[in-house]
This record gives C-alpha cells, structure tokens and sequence, in this order.
C-alpha cells in the first residue's frame, strides 16, 4: 500500500480548533476563525523552554514540603516522597503507589520523552519515528494525571480543620509541583509531532 | 487547487486523506503513524443534549453538597469542591488555588454551559449566537478540565483520612463520580459534528 501525500507538499494544512482542511495561503481558518499555522510556531524553542522551566521547578517540587501536619500537638512536615514512604510503612503499598506514580513516575515519563523527541527532531532523525509519534500520545493522554496529588492535598487541608486539637496546611512544595504540571503540560502542547515526519520530505 | 470538504489530515503527521463514511462504533486510523483521524459519532445531537442537561444538574449537586465528611472524638468536619479549592488559597501559594479552581471546577462548568448553549439551539437546528467562539473556547477548555483527576485524588483522601478519622463519602461525591462519566462522554470530538450539521448557519 503507497504511503498518503502529506498536507504540506499539497499547499495544504489543517485547522487545530475545528479539524478544517485549508489552504496555505490564509492565516485564519476560514471556518472558525481561529489561527492556524503550517506548524506550531517555534515549536522546537517553545518546547525546551517550557521543559527546562519545569524541570527546575521540579526541584523544589521535591524539596519542599507539600503539607505540615498537626496532629493532637505534633506537628510534621511532609514533602511528596516522604508521604509515599509513610503510606508504604503502613502498610497501604497500593496507595504509595498510586501517588509515587502519579507525582514521580509520570513527569519523569514526561522529561524524558520530551526531551528525546526534541533531540531527535533536531538531529533530523529518522529512527523509529511510528514508535516516537506513539511516545507523543501516550504523554499527551498521561500528563494531567500528575494533578492528583495537588487536589489530594487540597482536600485534606479543606478537611483537617480542628482548631488545636488537629490541623493540616498546604506548603511552598504544592505550588511548585502544580507549576510543574502546567509547564509540562504546555511544553508537550506546543511541541508539535508532525516534525518528526517532516524529515522524510525535506531529505529526499 | 480547489479544496474539498471530504478531505482530512491527520493532526499527528500531516497525512491527507479523503474521509469515508464510518457506521457506529468504527474509527479511522492513520496508516502513517496510527493516530486516530476520526471516530463515528455515538450520539445524536438530541441525545448530546440530553446528556448535557444532565450533566448541568449533576455539576450543580457536586458543587453545593460536600464530597467527604469526616468526624473526630465527637467534632466533625466536611468539604465541598470550593471549599479544597479554597484551602489551597494559602498565603504565597494562592496561584495553586487558581489551577485548581480552574480544573476541577471553571472549566468543567464552562464546558458544561458552552455545550448546552451551543446544543440547544443546534436540537431546533439553529447556530447559537457566537456560535464559533463558543466551539473554539470549548476546543481549549478540553485538556484543562480534569474531573477524572479530582475522582481519584478524593478517593485517595478517603483512605488517606480513614487510618487517623471516621470518614465518609458525602452526597456530592455520588454526584461527582456520574458527572465524570457523563463529561467524559460529552467533552470529546463529537462536537465538532456541528460544524458540518449546521453549515452554512453560523
């Protein structure tokens, strides 16, 4: 079966808003109005910026604490690891999990693939380029699910309000880990996945 | 070239294609990178609308009746969505709060309203006044609005609460888990349909 023309060597694109086939010669979709670009615009810089900003943030993410516990006059703090360790000690190893994949596995996922695809696109690859197009998915589907322990802590912190007796407060630690979402989140929209193909067209 | 309205691309690779007719349940997949193009829509816009109806008056008792209450040597306490929300609202952190707020409640109830707005006037086969900004504000509202998320981050505080405190699953936290279901079947591309329903109307 031959292969399908692409849009670009047709003097085509697509609108991302509303799925319109247009020609290259407008700048807004003649059917919804919105803007549309032959390729997200610097899409390769957008992406590393966003990247390299969350993955700073990801340090203090990680350092600080995320909640300060006051139970019957004990307080503690806890930053996002030292919490999984606490469920894992007690025993609820199903719950350390969930939360150690949400809050570390899956940004980590996150980095990594990002920056694989960035590299790879800069350097013009053409290895396994079926494989990296599913690798883009599978961020875009797995991404906000790193919010859980933003709003685990916020219902906690909502709940636990017992004046001395017991009390819960968020920390520096949940904002920079929420930022750490957006950014990740921004920096896996504006990474735009039709570079990986591109190459097939420009190296022949 | 003049354009034809039976072609797609794919969003993923750029490949063109002319679209054929897809009966229920069937979906189109890029034979270049395996990205789906396009999926026959479940829904009519009747029931579309329905389910938006629905999904209004969910939001509403998820929103006004607490999703957890817990209780401790006779004092008890409980939370709604707002309430999280606004626990967050904390000093130099207030800027999580507002990500928050905005997943968990603005943009669900905007896509909740943008939809039924929009579905209302296209049951009597009308485009809504504002009709594409409306379907463009919707198109990004969708990755922001993560009630999925907030499902499994209180069913987290449950059993993160139950090893210190008595507590229980509020009347909002039913209403949450069916308006969840019933966002995830009405947010997706579906709408887009009305562009071609109503062409030639807005």
């Amino acid at each position: 079966m031959s292969a399908p023309p692409y849009a670009r060597d047709l003097q085509l694109m697509l609108c991302h808003t509303c799925g319109q086939v247009c020609s290259q010669s407008v700048h807004h979709c003649p059917r919804c109005d919105g803007a549309v670009h032959r390729r997200k615009p610097n899409s390769l810089t957008r992406t590393w910026a966003f990247l390299l900003a969350s993955l700073i943030f990801y340090v203090p993410a990680n350092l600080l604490p995320v909640m300060y516990t006051n139970m019957f006059g004990s307080g503690s703090e806890n930053t996002i690891l030292s919490g999984v360790y606490e469920f894992w000690s007690h025993g609820s190893w199903d719950i350390a999990l969930l939360i150690f994949i949400a809050s570390v596995v899956v940004p980590c996922i996150k980095f990594f693939v990002l920056a694989t695809l960035l590299i790879s696109c800069q350097r013009r690859s053409h290895w396994a380029m079926r494989e990296r197009a599913r690798l883009y998915r599978f961020i875009e589907v797995i991404g906000y699910w790193s919010m859980l322990d933003v709003i685990v802590v916020a219902l906690v912190a909502a709940l636990v309000q017992f004046r001395a007796l017991s009390s819960i407060e968020p920390r520096m630690g949940i904002l920079f880990f929420g930022l750490v979402v957006v950014l990740t989140m921004w920096a896996a929209m504006s990474f735009d996945p039709r570079l990986i193909w591109d190459v097939e067209v420009e190296d022949v | 070239m003049t354009l034809s309205p039976s072609w797609i691309i794919c969003e993923h690779c750029d490949s063109l294609y002319q679209s054929v007719p897809l009966a229920k349940g069937q979906a189109a997949q890029c034979v270049r990178c395996g990205a789906v193009l396009a999926r026959a829509s479940r829904w009519s816009v009747q029931q579309l609308f329905a389910l938006s109806i629905t999904a209004a008056l969910l939001f509403v008792f998820a929103n006004a009746f607490p999703v957890i209450k817990i209780s401790l040597e006779g004092l008890s306490n409980e939370a709604t969505l707002w309430q999280s929300v606004e626990a967050l609202a904390y000093g130099r952190i207030s800027l999580i709060a507002a990500v928050t707020g905005l997943t968990i409640i603005l943009a669900p109830c905007l896509q909740i309203i943008l939809l039924c707005w929009l579905l209302g006037f296209a049951n009597v086969g009308r485009a809504a006044p504002g009709f594409k900004t409306c379907m463009r504000t919707l198109e990004h509202l969708r990755p922001w609005s993560m009630l999925e998320v907030c499902l499994l981050g209180i069913l987290v505080a449950i059993v993160k609460l139950a090893g210190m405190l008595d507590v229980h699953p509020g009347l909002g936290l039913w209403a949450l888990s069916m308006l969840t279901v019933l966002i995830i079947l009405i947010s997706g591309k579906d709408i887009r349909r009305l562009w071609d329903d109503l062409e030639g109307r807005y």
